[in-house]
């Protein structure tokens, strides 16, 4: 099976209720997602999309048997939300929300550690299979099913690369989006570890951008593991304008790491293919497969 | 959001940590009188700008008295300084901030930031201080202190006893590392920091820890439950522009270059402008529209790109997302080509949602736009429509 969720994934909705989540439970049950309620408090025994709406996470897992969350819950409240659906153990979390404090997600990384759930996001676009199961924002009509796996630091980038793994008639396992917030949930080494045991999953496209040391964390990974699949990156920011600074604190903070050249270097060591420009990294997922050939790979027409 | 030097100290003076008696100034005259109010004779005028890099740039003056420290304010007051942080175009001086001279034995680094690599709270210190600390710690890394915070627990004394002895504090100065660093990491999370910096954290002849000079940057994301932090917003440093995009959901940052960009998506917006430099060209901006933006919004968006007297020719990335759709980009961008009409070249790009549409949109409605559907032939003929308006 592809990663972390597919067509048997039971979801429910935490601000389910909400305008925007509305919409996007709409939409996530049209693609197929087997959406099986919400979670408002103070709203427990109404009925919102023709689905039963509870005021807890608990209750909502006690009566549905849900497996996963989406967390659409506006920024003042989604730590909280979060929380409660780690304390419920739910199984996997997906936060799209933007604009959390950060400190609300220190709160909430401590709080997974050790935890039973699994956080995607927040600042994410969500997970997709296509043809199976969407949890998040992303406009599921742009995937097609197939055998790449795709995990990405940018919700936009990532439907460009959709769109050029299309033109090269390459199809997606799972496509996840780890989020752009400085403290989150999974990040890239928690994705490719489950891509590279998928058997599903023939190739890798990995989309990161400037800061942080996620990247460098995955090429650590990427070299120790040597997998036996395709892994081509894109790391965005190479000429990035440069922020005006307040304190030193900042460069402190990434000596040996944080820009685009650095991520790209520790990548190119370890073995992975960056794609020379934003504009080619489809193309370039084709050609790395073709030097290993896969039926499975390549869609119809 | 960036508070001045002045503000953070008043802060953590709350909380209990030690800094120099002073008093903000936003004239000659007043920066005059100051020094009445303090003690001693020896002061130091220092230039209120947000970014670092003061001292060196000459924005930091030690004087000797109420006529110098005028002379001095003078001197600022109005004049733009241009130092390491703030880019070629420097920061204009509009209040300087005049405090007591401190006689200082030794000077530390002291940082607290939030650690994305393991997601807590961090203290970042150094048993050495000052302007030059990026240098003393890209040759000596190991000089470097890190110290990670369990949110649950917080700051506990024995972490900061142990942390002072890596700083080689003894005696008297030891002592005070704990309330001192109590007081900011306190400070830190009441308020919704992302950065509060010592630099220099001085080391007094009386065996005190006074901080000489702090920079505070308060999270954004979190202005939503600091009302009274709001108060402290200073925007006069910004470009006009950039103020106004922020309130249409737009990111705008300004640069020097000729082509104008407007993209959904801050990941999208890096691409596109890797695109653009790898192709020899150079952007006018950094434009993400906010996934939340409205068809007005995107027109003011829009506006600004052709009021631009820089911009020679407008490249529009669009990804249609789940909540964004690319015709209700084509819609704003037709309503000011309806307005005001289209001076300059536009390559149109549209991918997702709604991406048919959009070009529909603007061909019906008459906007004269190029319709690129590959990414880099786009990126590349903006580059070349840019040259031949040049």
């Amino acid at each position: 099976m592809p990663v972390l969720v597919d067509e048997s994934t039971k979801v429910i909705c935490q601000g389910m209720t909400g305008g925007q989540a509305t919409f996007h439970c709409e939409q996530a049950i049209a693609y197929g997602t087997r959406l099986v309620g919400g979670v408002t408090p103070g709203k427990g025994g109404a009925r919102h999309l023709r689905l039963p709406v509870f005021d807890t996470v608990a209750a909502a897992v006690a009566a549905t048997g849900a497996t996963a969350t989406l967390v659409f819950v506006p920024p003042r409240n989604a730590a909280d939300a979060i929380i409660e659906a780690i304390r419920a153990e739910m199984p996997l979390a997906v936060c799209v929300t933007e604009r959390i404090p950060v400190l609300d997600m220190v709160r909430v990384k401590k709080a997974l550690e050790g935890a039973k759930t699994r956080l995607i996001g927040p600042n994410s676009q969500g997970i997709i299979t296509p043809g199976q199961c969407k949890i998040g924002v992303m406009p599921g009509h742009i995937h097609r099913p197939g055998s790449i796996g795709i995990v990405s630091r940018s919700s936009s980038l990532t439907y460009e690369i959709v769109e050029q793994l299309n033109v090269a008639r390459l199809g997606q396992s799972t496509s996840i989006g780890i989020g752009g917030d400085p403290v989150y949930g999974m990040g890239f080494v928690d994705c490719l570890d489950l891509f590279l045991d998928d058997p599903e999953t023939e190739g890798v496209v990995l989309i990161g951008e400037i800061g942080g040391s996620d990247e460098e964390e995955a090429a650590a990974y990427i070299a120790g593991r040597k997998p036996g699949k395709p892994i081509v990156a894109y790391v965005a920011g190479l000429y990035a304008p440069k922020q005006r600074r307040m304190g030193h604190a900042g460069t402190i903070d990434t000596l040996g790491g944080g820009d685009a050249a650095t991520k790209i270097e520790a990548l190119e060591n370890a073995g992975v293919c960056v794609a020379a420009s934003v504009a080619t990294v489809g193309a370039e997922m084709r050609q790395a497969l073709a030097v290993r050939p896969h039926p499975a790979n390549l869609l119809d027409g | 959001m960036n508070i001045h030097e002045y503000q953070a100290k008043a802060l953590l003076r709350r909380y209990g940590v030690r800094v120099p008696n002073g008093q903000v100034a936003f004239s000659v005259r007043a920066a005059g009188d100051v020094p009445k109010k303090l003690s001693g004779n020896a002061f130091v005028v220092k230039a209120q700008v947000h970014a670092g890099g003061r001292g060196k740039a000459g924005g930091v003056r030690f004087v000797e008295g109420s006529e110098q420290a005028a002379a001095a304010a003078a001197d600022l007051l109005g004049s733009t300084l241009v130092t390491a942080q703030t880019g070629d175009a420097g920061q204009r001086v509009h209040r300087v901030y005049v405090e007591e001279r401190c006689n200082v034995v030794r000077e530390l680094y002291l940082a607290l930031l939030v650690d994305r690599s393991v997601g807590r709270v961090c203290i970042v210190a150094s048993d050495e201080g000052g302007e030059e600390i990026e240098d003393i710690l890209a040759q000596a890394p190991e000089r470097l202190q890190r110290v990670a915070i369990d949110p649950d627990s917080g700051l506990q004394p024995d972490t900061v006893r142990h942390l002072a002895a890596d700083l080689s504090l003894s005696g008297g100065a030891a002592e005070m590392a704990v309330p001192l660093l109590s007081g900011v990491y306190d400070a830190f999370i009441d308020n919704d920091a992302s950065l509060i910096e010592l630099n220099p954290l001085a080391v007094t002849p009386g065996d005190d820890l006074v901080a000489l000079d702090v920079k505070m940057v308060i999270d954004d994301n979190a202005l939503m439950r600091h009302a009274d932090l709001e108060a402290l917003r200073d925007e006069v440093e910004r470009d006009a522009a950039e103020i106004e995009a922020r309130r249409y959901a737009l990111n705008y940052l300004k640069l020097s270059g000729t082509i104008g960009c407007m993209v959904n998506g801050a990941g999208l917006a890096l691409a596109t402008h890797d695109l653009i430099v790898q192709n020899a060209g150079a952007p006018a901006d950094f434009m993400d529209i906010r996934p939340e933006a409205t068809r007005a919004q995107v027109a003011t968006g829009f506006g600004m790109l052709l009021t631009n007297p820089n911009v020679k020719c407008v490249f529009a990335n669009l990804c249609g997302g789940g909540i964004l759709r690319c015709d209700t980009i084509a819609d704003g961008i037709a309503d000011v080509v309806r307005d005001v009409g289209l001076p300059v070249p536009l390559i149109f790009r549209a991918t997702g949602t709604n991406a048919d549409l959009s070009r529909k949109v603007l061909a019906d409605r008459g906007v004269d736009a190029m319709f690129v559907s590959d990414f880099a032939q786009a990126a590349s003929l903006a580059v070349q429509e840019a040259r031949g308006v040049a």
